[in-house]
């Protein structure tokens, strides 16, 4: 491990941190003018996140502490997720710690916490939204698995970086099984993040809340803490699509300072596309009846499923 | 409606459409409710009335309404603390409510098995009654605590979800207790009453003149049908004609209304069904309504347009060929909506047997207005005592009978065309004249009777004249009060994140039934 490659992972960290807020902001503004509305500003998700920390919080008498640790427990966990995800370069010293069955790890732990945490309180919306949250969950996780396994069938590794090193060096081709474990990837991803058409992160309706009905309880820096990690959730998923699917520009190794530095522009650009396909679906779609998650769900599996045969058998 | 069978007798009312007053015995009045509903009637309101200032007890009165017209059967209880009238609510399920509320209120006592409250919640001390003549509005009392019993399911793995008052959004405070197991709803229990403000009380001690503004805030979203039934009841005690045009415009006021609130409501329901271009692109058409409402009424939802007599002000005549062509272009672009609606797979997926009251469960919970007219039930005052002006504007009446979300946002999406096009017509073809006549002396003790289809349903305003120009009681009625416990009974076996777009497409008032 070198000075460099450390600085590299902190660069790609802080990169990580600082940017996701961005993209939850720009798929918001993306949605407005999708559905011919003026956009609130590019930078509210920051302003929010300030507000909510200059506050004080209110925490319900009954908590535990296991309510208090929920919030660090969660972004923290974005925060490794974050490590492992090759978003500029693919050379992480951190990622050794960890391959791509561990971040799916990483994603069940702060699922696991924050279910605890909406349960602690004993109100009847924080039991509703952990029951569905996890009734979601069971569904995805291994769909997502199984387009991990797909990847590292191609690479011959689960590392994250060195799947991407492999697929990165692949000649431009359509491959069926990356095609199918792509849309499968999609599916999962709306999914694990309160997208439409599982959650709908704008609602109001306690009722028919999945994610946030789990936060209802929290406020300030708490709050703050869980948006954020919401926000690195959907980074981290985006940077794992990108990487997989769409892996050009990702720099190799961590001396090339050039082509890190070049990789941030391609990053972004390819976030912006990504972002602006999320609100396309989000606008174009209605949220569905929730016993309707497993089928979509299932089918992501399916397509994952598939996905891998299409490797095994075929090769391709 | 025919009484002679039981040798009872009626006597004619001051009313915009037929009505007469039958006066019944309290042995009788079951009886009379059962024959009523035998000849197909349903029930519009019941409240009561302090009766002791002109030597009686209470009075209950039960406003009915069937083919031929209204009548009032009117209950006379003498001593008031002992007296008791007849259960109704095995007849009609939605008088339970009013009832309960009529005993809250003016301590006029019925027979029934339910005896909670209904709008007390300990702000005023259990043995007082605020609607008696003799209670003091002033003193602030210190409210107390409520034990209010809901039904409880039992049962392996059954748990209670208590919703509101305070919801995650910013709408109006109801309580609603779900029975649940799993996702799956078992039993829901509404209890209402948050906003009660007092308004009938607040009614008596207003001039009759100028009641209309009171009855226009009831419920905001219906204040031309409520300013209007108003205006009604006290034209029809004073006996006074209005000008042809006022009626005219007074239409016009309450089909602007009604497209608002269907606009509204239009585009809520696809939000709540997790489609937002919908709420953004009807949101859009709706203030484009309003702001047309404010140049041409002064006022963007029309409050305090209609006055007894007539209407404030007359429709200028710059403002018809813009009306003209902005009902066009909300037709147009509303037809192009309801495609994306009807094509939309995953929104008609949530729309269609969601919330479900099949027309025979309509019929027997007297759901009535708008949310009845998507169960079979065709009932529109427009249609069935056409006044003017809709004698001569003919509305098309509008039925579906899936009874579901789907049935509601089609009713709405034909009614918002229908009466796109009345709006079109209305300006087009309204007569000359003046728009406001003086409603003359009004003479005390006549109760009058107002009756006017809103968007929601039919809004219905009872009016008793006191001396020198006073109000001696005034009761306006909310098609909401019959159409709430409804909702208790489309929820069942629907999975719990659905009930907001149920509630939704039915979009009652809390306002208009707490008063």
């Amino acid at each position: 491990m070198t000075a460099a490659a450390l600085l590299s992972q902190f660069v790609q960290l802080a990169l990580a941190l600082a940017l996701a807020p961005l993209l939850v902001g720009w798929v918001n503004q993306c949605r407005a003018w999708l559905s011919n509305r003026s956009a609130p500003p590019l930078t509210l998700p920051y302003r929010t996140i300030r507000k909510l920390f200059m506050k004080d919080a209110v925490v319900a008498s009954n908590a535990s502490p296991l309510f208090r640790l929920t919030p660090y427990v969660v972004f923290g966990a974005m925060c490794c997720a974050a490590a492992i995800v090759p978003s500029l370069a693919t050379d992480l010293p951190f990622a050794l710690a960890a391959d791509a069955i561990a971040l799916v790890g990483l994603f069940a732990l702060a699922r696991v916490f924050i279910a605890l945490a909406a349960m602690d309180i004993g109100t009847a919306f924080g039991t509703l939204g952990a029951r569905r949250e996890m009734f979601v969950g069971f569904l995805a996780e291994p769909a997502l698995l199984m387009v991990l396994f797909t990847a590292s069938l191609i690479s011959g590794s689960t590392s994250l970086p060195s799947i991407v090193d492999t697929l990165a060096h692949r000649e431009l081709a359509i491959y069926p099984s990356l095609a199918l474990a792509g849309v499968a990837f999609t599916m999962v991803s709306l999914a694990e993040n309160a997208r439409i058409p599982v959650d709908n992160p704008a609602t109001h309706l306690e009722l028919t809340m999945i994610h946030e009905a789990m936060l209802l309880e929290y406020s300030a820096r708490h709050l703050a803490l869980i948006e954020w990690a919401s926000a690195l959730k959907l980074f981290n998923y985006s940077c794992i699509g990108l990487a997989l699917f769409f892996p050009f520009g990702i720099a190799q190794g961590s001396d090339d300072w050039l082509a890190i530095a070049l990789a941030v522009p391609v990053l972004v650009a390819k976030l912006a596309a990504g972002g602006f396909a999320l609100a396309v679906i989000e606008t174009a779609s209605a949220k569905m009846r929730i016993f309707r998650a497993p089928e979509f769900l299932g089918t992501a599996f399916l397509l994952a499923v598939l996905a891998m045969l299409v490797r095994l058998l075929l090769g391709s | 409606m025919d009484f002679s069978r039981l040798g009872l007798s009626a006597a004619s009312l001051a009313s915009a459409i037929p009505a007469v007053r039958v006066p019944v015995g309290s042995g009788q009045l079951v009886p009379a409710c059962r024959l009523a509903r035998e000849q197909g009637a349903h029930l519009v309101a019941l409240w009561a009335s302090d009766e002791r200032d002109r030597g009686g007890g209470a009075m209950v009165r039960v406003l009915l309404q069937d083919g031929s017209g209204l009548a009032v059967l009117e209950v006379a209880l003498p001593d008031l603390p002992d007296a008791r009238y007849g259960d109704v609510s095995a007849i009609f399920p939605e008088a339970g409510r009013m009832q309960r509320a009529a005993f809250d209120l003016v301590g006029a006592a019925c027979e029934a098995d339910d005896q909670r409250p209904w709008a007390w919640m300990a702000g005023w001390p259990i043995d007082r009654f605020p609607l008696r003549r003799d209670f003091e509005a002033s003193p602030k009392w210190e409210p107390g605590q409520e034990d209010y019993e809901f039904v409880k399911v039992e049962g392996d793995g059954v748990h209670e979800i208590a919703v509101g008052p305070v919801h995650a959004g910013i709408i109006e405070p109801g309580h609603f207790r779900f029975q649940v197991v799993g996702e799956k709803v078992l039993r829901l229990e509404e209890r209402l009453s948050y906003t009660h403000k007092g308004i009938e009380k607040r009614f008596e001690a207003m001039a009759i003149a100028d009641g209309h503004r009171l009855a226009g805030r009831v419920s905001g979203d219906s204040t031309v049908a409520y300013a209007w039934a108003y205006a009604q009841a006290l034209e029809a005690i004073a006996g006074a004609a209005v000008p042809p045009r006022a009626l005219w415009l007074r239409a016009l006021a309450l089909e602007r209304e009604r497209i608002a609130n269907h606009l509204g409501d239009l585009g809520a329901l696809g939000n709540d069904g997790g489609f937002a271009f919908g709420l953004a692109q009807f949101s859009r058409l709706k203030e484009d309504l309003l702001r047309t409402n404010l140049a041409a009424f002064g006022h963007r939802f029309m409050m305090d347009h209609v006055v007894p007599g007539g209407v404030a002000r007359d429709l200028d005549h710059s403002h018809v060929a813009a009306i003209v062509e902005e009902a066009r272009r909300i037709a147009r672009e509303a037809s192009a909506l309801r495609e994306i609606y009807d094509e939309h797979d995953g929104l008609q997926d949530r729309f269609r047997a969601c919330g479900r009251v099949r027309p025979e469960l309509a019929l027997r919970l007297g759901l009535t207005g708008m949310a009845a007219r998507a169960s079979g039930q065709a009932r529109d005052l427009r249609c069935d005592f056409p006044s003017a002006p809709y004698d001569a504007l003919e509305p098309r009446r509008i039925v579906h009978d899936g009874g579901d979300v789907a049935a509601r946002v089609a009713v709405r999406f034909d009614e918002l065309a229908e009466s796109l096009r009345l709006v079109r017509t209305i300006v087009e073809h309204a007569p000359g004249g003046d728009v406001r006549a003086p409603v003359g002396d009004i003479p005390p003790y006549r109760l009058g009777l107002g009756c006017v289809e809103g968007w929601r349903g039919p809004v219905a305003v009872a009016l008793e004249a006191g001396p020198g120009g006073t109000i001696r009681r005034c009761h306006p009625h909310d098609p909401s009060w019959s159409n709430w416990p409804v909702i208790e009974h489309a929820v069942i076996g629907n999975i719990v994140p659905d009930f907001p777009l149920i509630n939704k497409s039915f979009n009652l008032s809390y306002s208009g039934q707490d008063l």
